[in-house]
C-alpha cells in the first residue's frame, strides 16, 4: 500500500521555480517562442500529437516548451489537457483515398497511377551533419513543378481488382473508443488499431523491427505510404447534415504481406495498416507491421509465441503516460513501504540466525 | 433564408461549403476578413472549445477506429431577424468562431453578396493558392524509378 507523506512545501516551490529557470536557460540567448517550436520542430510537433491523441500543433508545440523538449512529458501534457475538453462528437471516416498527397511512395510498383512522389523526406540524405544550419542562413525556394490532376488511388485498390490481395470492405459498426471504456481483451482491430495510433514509436519500431527479424516474420513490403491532407468531417446535429470542421495531415501505410491459402481460399496478399497524426512516417510503418502481426488469429496463423502477436503485451506496455506514470512512481516517497520491507527483512535474517552467523564472523 | 424542405440539397451543398472555408481557414482570417460585418446577434450558445474525435477506416477503406481527437470551436447566434448561424472552426479560436457563426447568419440574408464578396471570396482564393502553392512543390519531387535490368545486349 502506499501511504503518502506530508510537508516539503517550501522545497517543491523552490524546485520548481529553479525549473522554470533552467527551462529559460541562457538569457543572454534569446527565447524560443511557441510558433518556432511549431514551424521549425514540426515532427516533434507530430509525434506529441500523435501521442498526445489530440490534433492541435499549438498546443503540440506548448507542450514540448513547457517540457523541455522532453516529449513524453509533453505528451503527458496534451493527455492531461483532452480530458478537459468536452467531446462535440465523432467524424465520419476520414477518406485517405482523396488526400492531398505531399510525399506518397510505393515500394512495390515503380509505375503506379498517380506517380511515386517523395515530398519533404529524409530518404536519400547522406546523413551529413550540415554545419550552415547551425549560422543563420536564407533557404533557396523549392523547386515547382506544374501538378497533374490525376487521380491518385490507393495502391491496394488496384491489386483488389486482380483478386490477388485481401479486401478491406467497408462496414459500418461503431468502434469501441479506449478513451471512454477502460481497455479490455479480447480487443477486435479497432481498438487495437485505436491503441497502436497512439502508442509510443519506440515500442512500436520495436516490435515492428522484432517481426522483421524473425519474431513472427511477416514478410512486409511498404506496398504504400502516403502523407497529406485529409478533410475531417462531422455530422451537425443543429444542421442536419455533415461539415467539414477543419483538415488534419496524416500519414498512412499499407503494407503488402505475405499470403497463405486454404481449403476454401487461393493464396492472396494480406495486409498491415498504419495510420497516424501528421507526418509520421516511422510510426506509421511500424504501426503496419505490428497490426499485420496481431492479426494471426483472425488470419489461421500459428502463434508462434513473439511478443509482436501478444494482444495484451502489446496493448498494455504501448502506452507510455501509462508506462512512465507507473515506472516513476517508484521513485516518489516510499518510506512506510519500505520501513514495512524493512522489518520484514531483520525478521528473516534473525529466524534465519542471520545475527549470530554475522557475530560469529566478526 | 436558406429552405431546407424544399429546395434542400442544393442549398445544403453551397452552405456546405462556405462552412468548410470559414472551419479550415488560418487563425485569424475569418475574424480579419469580417472585421466590418454589423455585429447584431443575440448568442444561442456563446463561442466554446472542445475536441472532436476523429475516425479512420483499417485499411483506408475497411471498419471504422477512432484515430485521435481535434480541437474545435463552436458557437451559435441568431441575427435579429431570427436567422440562426453556426460556427464551427478547427482549433481553440473563439473570435474566427464567432465570425464564421456570423458569417454563416449573414449569408442566409440578403446581405450574402456582400459577404461573399468580402470575406468568402479572398478566403477561397487564399486557399486554392496555399494548396497549389504545396501540390506544385509535390510535383517537383515526382521520381521515375528504373530497375536496372542486368545482362541485356
Amino acid at each position: 500500500m502506499y501511504v503518502a507523506v506530508k510537508g516539503g512545501e517550501r522545497a517543491i516551490d523552490n524546485a520548481h521555480a529553479w525549473l522554470a529557470e533552467e527551462r529559460r536557460g541562457d538569457t543572454s540567448v534569446a527565447e524560443l517562442s511557441v510558433a518556432q517550436i511549431r514551424e521549425q520542430l514540426t515532427l516533434a510537433v507530430n509525434r506529441v500529437m500523435a501521442e498526445g491523441s489530440l490534433y492541435d500543433p499549438d498546443l503540440a508545440a506548448l507542450a514540448i516548451k513547457q517540457a523541455r523538449g522532453d516529449l513524453i512529458e509533453a505528451v503527458f501534457l496534451i493527455r492531461a489537457y483532452r480530458t478537459t475538453l468536452p467531446r462535440f462528437g465523432y467524424s465520419e471516416p476520414v477518406d485517405t483515398g482523396e488526400m492531398a498527397c505531399e510525399r506518397r511512395i510505393s515500394a512495390t510498383f515503380k509505375d503506379l497511377p498517380g506517380g511515386q512522389v517523395l515530398g519533404p523526406t529524409f530518404d536519400y540524405t547522406h546523413r551529413l551533419l550540415d554545419f550552415k544550419l547551425a549560422a543563420d542562413g536564407e533557404v533557396p525556394d523549392a523547386p515547382v513543378r506544374e501538378p497533374s490532376p490525376e487521380r491518385v488511388p490507393h495502391v491496394t485498390e488496384f491489386l483488389n481488382r486482380e483478386g490477388l490481395i485481401e479486401e478491406a470492405p467497408a462496414d459500418d459498426t461503431t468502434p469501441p473508443d479506449l478513451t471512454r471504456e477502460p481497455l479490455e481483451l479480447p480487443a477486435e482491430r479497432a481498438l487495437r488499431l485505436q491503441a497502436l495510433t497512439r502508442a509510443d514509436e519506440g515500442f512500436t519500431l520495436g516490435l515492428a523491427y522484432s517481426t522483421q527479424r524473425g519474431y513472427a516474420r511477416n514478410h512486409a513490403f511498404v506496398g504504400e505510404l502516403r502523407i497529406g491532407a485529409v478533410a475531417v468531417e462531422m455530422d451537425v446535429p443543429e444542421l442536419g447534415f455533415a461539415i467539414e470542421i477543419g483538415e488534419v495531415t496524416l500519414t498512412e501505410c499499407e503494407t503488402v504481406n505475405q499470403f497463405k491459402g486454404s481449403k476454401t481460399e487461393p493464396p492472396q496478399f494480406t495486409r498491415g495498416y498504419g495510420l497516424v497524426f501528421g507526418q509520421s512516417e516511422r510510426k506509421s510503418i511500424s504501426m503496419a507491421l505490428v497490426d499485420r502481426a496481431l492479426r494471426w488469429e483472425e488470419l489461421c496463423e500459428d502463434n508462434v509465441g513473439a511478443p509482436a502477436q501478444d494482444t495484451e503485451f502489446v496493448l498494455y506496455h504501448g502506452d507510455n503516460i501509462q508506462a512512465t506514470g507507473f515506472l516513476e512512481h517508484i521513485k516518489l516517497p516510499h518510506y512506510v513501504d519500505f520501513q514495512s520491507e524493512l522489518e520484514l527483512i531483520r525478521k528473516l535474517r534473525r529466524e534465519a540466525g542471520a545475527d549470530a552467523l554475522a557475530e560469529a564472523a566478526e | 433564408m436558406l429552405d431546407h424542405s424544399t429546395n434542400g440539397k442544393a442549398d445544403e451543398a453551397v452552405r456546405r461549403h462556405w462552412m468548410g472555408l470559414l472551419a479550415r481557414a488560418p487563425e485569424g482570417r475569418v475574424a480579419a476578413l469580417s472585421a466590418d460585418l454589423p455585429r447584431a446577434f443575440d448568442w444561442l450558445r456563446a463561442p466554446e472549445i472542445g475536441a472532436v474525435m476523429v475516425r479512420g477506416r483499417a485499411g483506408g477503406t475497411g471498419g471504422p477506429f477512432n484515430l485521435g481527437e481535434m480541437t474545435v470551436t463552436r458557437c451559435s447566434l441568431k441575427l435579429a431577424d431570427g436567422t440562426v448561424g453556426h460556427g464551427y472552426v478547427q482549433g481553440r479560436r473563439k473570435a474566427d468562431a464567432e465570425a464564421a457563426a456570423l458569417v454563416d447568419a449573414l449569408m442566409q440574408t440578403d446581405a450574402s453578396d456582400q459577404v461573399r464578396a468580402a470575406v468568402l471570396d479572398p478566403l477561397e482564393t487564399e486557399e486554392t493558392g496555399r494548396r497549389a502553392a504545396r501540390a506544385a512543390k509535390a510535383a517537383a519531387t515526382k521520381v521515375e524509378f528504373f530497375t536496372l535490368v542486368r545482362g541485356e545486349d
